[in-house]
């Protein structure tokens, strides 16, 4: 069973946190087809949290078609999330290479690179959710 | 046809002599939200609060709970007042037995379940409980009621950190079994991230942000970038409040596309900076729905 956290004031929206949770453990294998994942309740009586939010992260969780809810019995984990192969790891790392020796020619530092990664990410992510 | 909200104020005011506390007050909180009522001391929450419970008539306006008037939904609704209205010198069980005889709809069992869960002696004082117990009998007489809305002012003023989190985590378990709608007002805006889902912000008497916590949230940016572009860029978006200083600006705006000039950066705001923000601007007007904003 996985474990919730909050970092509250991180300005991500609670219920993405959870969805990202949820995510990050499939990738992982924490969480495998057949878990059930924490009732509301359940994650009410752990974490100060809304059980409104919960609902709400277990929908879109839903909606990616990763768990289903099962009426009277709960939420189960549908599928897990495919691990990338090691041939696409390999292929997109070199790319990274490559872009951080450009970065490099074009001048920018190791704190610039990490800005521009970090903002590139997250408006991306952005565009997706929104 | 949805549901009828399980609040909704239209036109609300209200005048100690001639002073307006609350003035064209229209809002709404959706049923099964846990909503939150910020604003500065002296903004009109505890009036608008009072009104909402049938504590005060309005000068204007009128208060519809789920859909029929404040009058006709009495027993609908359980109201925890700031000062906590318990008699000290009352035991715990004598607190319940006086709601018993008051409520008609009262669940004592559930009562009784919730004190000893909370580990709160029945034989116990109220006048020789912690203020967090205090709190915590407060709230089980309130939910005890078996109310559709929940109404608290201030439940979290004079707690200690522990205590709040634990007042809260129970007000959080509540909604979870029974669905019932929450509006609670606080000045600590740090700690309704989380918690509440529905936004009403008060300000100098009248309702300047009304909704969804996440869609308010997602709708807003803090963009950092050069002081001299900056007019430029606020002429385009709606900008809540501008800071910065020399040649650098920061602009907290309601819009959520990424900046098309790169020499801007956007990073997202927390519930906090996004509520500070439109406190320090009382002219900002009232919000647009949020979700009409975001559509863009």
């Amino acid at each position: 069973m996985i474990e919730f956290h909050l970092d509250r004031g991180s300005g991500v929206a609670t219920y993405l946190q959870l969805v990202h949770q949820v995510r990050h453990a499939l990738r992982l294998g924490a969480l495998r087809p057949g878990d059930r994942l924490p009732t509301a309740k359940e994650v009410v009586a752990q974490l100060t949290i809304n059980p409104n939010t919960v609902l709400k992260a277990y929908r879109e969780l839903e909606r990616e078609d990763l768990v289903v809810g099962r009426p009277g019995l709960g939420t189960f984990v549908e599928r897990s999330l495919g691990e990338t192969s090691m041939s696409d790891r390999v292929r997109l790392r070199a790319e990274l290479v490559q872009w951080v020796r450009n970065g490099r020619q074009a001048g920018l530092g190791q704190e610039d690179m990490q800005a521009l990664i970090a903002t590139v990410l997250g408006d991306t992510f952005r565009e997706e959710i929104a | 046809m949805t549901a009828p909200a399980a609040l909704e104020a239209t036109g609300l005011g209200r005048r100690y002599r001639r002073t307006w506390a609350l003035r064209d007050c229209s809002v709404a909180v959706p049923s099964g939200r846990v909503a939150a009522l910020v604003g500065p001391n002296g903004a009109g929450k505890t009036t608008l609060l009072h009104l909402a419970v049938g504590m005060l008539a309005p000068t204007t306006g009128e208060v519809r709970i789920f859909g029929r008037p404040v009058r006709e939904s009495m027993e609908r609704i359980a109201f925890l007042a700031q000062s906590k209205p318990l008699y000290a010198g009352f035991r715990v069980a004598e607190m319940l037995r006086f709601g018993r005889e008051l409520n008609p709809r009262w669940d004592d069992a559930a009562a009784r379940r919730r004190l000893a869960e909370l580990g709160i002696p029945l034989e116990r004082r109220v006048g020789g409980l912690s203020g967090g117990q205090r709190t915590q009998v407060a709230l089980t007489v309130a939910l005890a009621k078996r109310p559709d809305l929940l109404v608290l002012d201030e439940p979290l003023a004079d707690l200690d950190p522990l205590a709040r989190d634990d007042v809260m985590r129970g007000l959080m378990a509540a909604v979870a079994e029974t669905g019932l709608t929450v509006l609670l007002s606080s000045h600590v805006v740090s700690e309704l991230e989380g918690v509440c889902d529905w936004l009403v912000v008060v300000n100098g008497g009248r309702v300047q942000v009304s909704g969804d916590i996440d869609e308010l949230v997602a709708g807003h940016r803090l963009l950092t970038g050069p002081a001299e572009t900056a007019d430029a860029l606020a002429a385009r978006l709606p900008v809540i409040s501008r800071g910065g200083a020399g040649r650098q600006a920061t602009l907290l705006v309601r819009d959520a596309t990424p900046p098309l000039d790169p020499r801007w950066t956007a990073r997202p705001v927390n519930l906090e900076e996004t509520v500070l923000a439109y406190l320090r601007a009382p002219d900002q007007a009232t919000l647009p729905r949020p979700s009409l904003a975001s559509a863009r």
